[in-house]
């Protein structure tokens, strides 16, 4: 296995899916937190959250990049606050490459979850409140269960998102080999380089690898669930 | 079981009023049945007493408390609704224990409570099942099993029989009938059909445009309905109305034939009524019998038990309802003959007005 990847292009496939899980995981909870928000929510300044989720999906990549850099880099607001009192730093380091990632794979996590959530019969929720169940309860027992598929199908999406994301994390943390430099920034500094096609088309194979195993691997659970769960 | 009282209850979504004043007193153990044809305000209410639908003013009382600010969950209710609400990912056994599993009983006797119902509705067969592996009167009956293991104050139904075919609704009538005889829990029960009004309740709340038209036992609304939508909306085949002028003989109709009026009324002569007679209260006579309305038959339907006939009569169709079968055919002409004593006069406002 080893010999025919070179030990630059293991690190790059290494980081590549730490950035990406750390990303998947880190945007689980508050996804499903803004989905529930965005589809059940009444509340003043539902339609800036709605905008505000969504534009990583519109912005050209290197535009989220560049807030992220002025923003949490080291000299931002945000990330000189962290680094100071939490010892948290974003610029140049792998966390801030899962951050970029998060952030652009967000808006497609939570459109599959407030999908799958608008499909849900709130006359099983009214049916919880009557028979004595508090609403918190009614949602763990009986809303995250029926939502599952799609809580599936966006980690997923994220997950793909951020394996394949650039613009943004070039921006942001750069394309420094064994700290930020993911898939595609190896195949993009490969391409640079005289004699790197080699490089560049195993990382574009392994990656191909990947994505095909991940969506076997969602859709074997799905399928699971769907069986479990579902009519 | 408890005490249900409604008081000066109003919705309004937005400027649309939904919920005009209601006032409902239901005793306990009573099988209130609220019936209207869809859009009246009755699914609204029956959510605004579970507690899922916010009142905008008056009160609502369970038992000896308002609950107007109470959450569903501490009203000690259960609900039955038409889609039946069934958790998809849980057994029947677990969607039926789904109330005591959140009050923290102890598994045996949970298992022990799940078992009574189960049996009682015969559902001891399909305890292990998903509901998406049982038919509509299955799933529905397991909607009332874990309504009824909750062992609450008041049971409300949202037109459970409503997604069942004709000969189930039947059977499943009769079933809930038998249910409440047997737990006698306080029961409001929502429903369009004026059939299962009559045949299930013990009292009838008839509602229409977000007011209450009449409350009363089933027959009591039949017998005497306060007015012309109750009397209308109430019996199957419907009550048939003619409107006519009210002259010193009787009632003048609009063919020109007087028919003599039997009762007691309030309305001024020349003044301008609706009469109202149900179908079983009309009797085939010979064309050109005195005091009788001239009619053409125009269209016989035997039922087998009796027979249906609509006639054409004073410009429009009527019903009529002959107990015994008959020889006429369509295109004859006959007389109808009012029953002595049957009849229902209504003012401009269709409001009653006469007493047999």
């Amino acid at each position: 296995m080893t010999e025919w990847l070179s030990p630059e292009e293991w690190t790059a496939i290494r980081l590549s899916l730490k950035v990406a899980l750390v990303a998947m995981a880190a945007s689980l909870i508050p996804g499903i937190a803004a989905a529930y928000a965005l589809e059940r929510g009444r509340f003043w300044g539902r339609q800036a959250l709605d905008v505000f989720v969504h534009l990583p999906l519109v912005l050209p990549p290197v535009v989220v990049g560049y807030a992220l850099l002025i923003s949490f880099g080291r000299r931002g607001p945000i990330g000189a606050f962290l680094a100071e009192n939490f010892g948290i730093v974003f610029s140049f380091h792998w966390t801030g490459a899962a951050l970029a990632c998060a952030i652009m794979g967000f808006p497609l996590l939570v459109r599959a979850i407030r999908l799958s959530l608008e499909t849900v019969d709130r006359k099983l929720e009214d049916a919880a409140g009557t028979l004595g169940a508090h609403p918190v309860w009614v949602f763990c027992v009986v809303t995250l269960p029926l939502i599952l598929p799609g809580i599936i199908a966006g980690m997923v999406l994220s997950f793909a998102k951020a394996m394949g994301e650039f613009g943004a994390t070039i921006t942001f943390v750069s394309n420094i080999p064994g700290e930020t430099q993911t898939i595609p920034t190896a195949i993009y500094t490969y391409t640079q380089v005289p004699g790197g096609e080699g490089g560049a088309l195993r990382l574009t194979l392994v990656s191909v690898a990947i994505s095909i195993a991940a969506l076997w691997i969602s859709e074997w659970m799905a399928r699971r669930v769907r069986r479990r769960f579902l009519a | 079981m408890a005490h249900v009282s409604i008081r000066d209850v109003r919705k309004a979504f937005g400027t649309v009023s939904i919920i005009k004043g209601v006032d409902v007193d239901i005793q306990d153990g009573e099988f209130v049945i609220l019936v209207g044809p869809s859009g009246c305000g009755k699914s609204t209410l029956l959510r605004m007493i579970a507690g899922l639908e916010d009142i905008s003013s008056g009160d609502i009382r369970i038992g000896p408390r308002i609950v107007n600010d109470v959450p569903p969950k501490d009203r000690d209710i259960a609900m039955v609704f038409q889609s039946y609400a069934l958790y998809p990912h849980m057994t029947v056994a677990e969607n039926m224990a789904f109330s005591l599993k959140l009050k923290g009983v102890p598994k045996p006797e949970q298992k022990k409570r799940v078992t009574e119902a189960a049996s009682s509705l015969g559902l001891t067969p399909l305890l292990d099942r998903y509901p998406r592996q049982l038919s509509g009167g299955q799933r529905q009956r397991v909607a009332m099993g874990r309504a009824i293991v909750r062992d609450p104050q008041v049971f409300l139904f949202d037109e459970p029989l409503s997604n069942l075919d004709a000969k189930l609704r039947v059977q499943m009538r009769a079933e809930i009938k038998e249910l409440h005889q047997r737990l006698k829990t306080t029961t409001i029960y929502v429903t369009h059909d004026q059939i299962e009004a009559m045949t299930m309740a013990d009292k009838i709340v008839v509602m229409h445009d977000g007011i209450v038209e009449q409350v009363g036992a089933p027959l009591e609304l039949y017998d005497r309905p306060a007015n012309r939508f109750v009397a209308g909306f109430i019996g199957s085949p419907a009550m048939n109305f003619i409107e006519g002028r009210l002259g010193p003989d009787g009632l003048g109709l609009p063919s020109g034939a007087v028919l003599p009026l039997d009762m007691k009324s309030q309305a001024e002569a020349g003044s301008e009524i609706t009469y109202g007679i149900r179908p079983e209260h009309l009797q085939i006579a010979p064309a050109g019998t005195p005091g009788s309305i001239p009619a053409t038959i125009s269209v016989i339907e035997p039922t087998g038990s009796d027979t249906t006939l609509i006639v054409k009569a004073e410009g429009g169709n009527l019903t009529v309802v002959l107990r015994e079968r008959c020889a006429l055919k369509p295109g004859e002409a006959v007389a109808l003959k009012p029953v002595p004593r049957q009849a229902h006069l209504f003012d401009a406002q269709g409001k009653r007005i006469a007493t047999a």
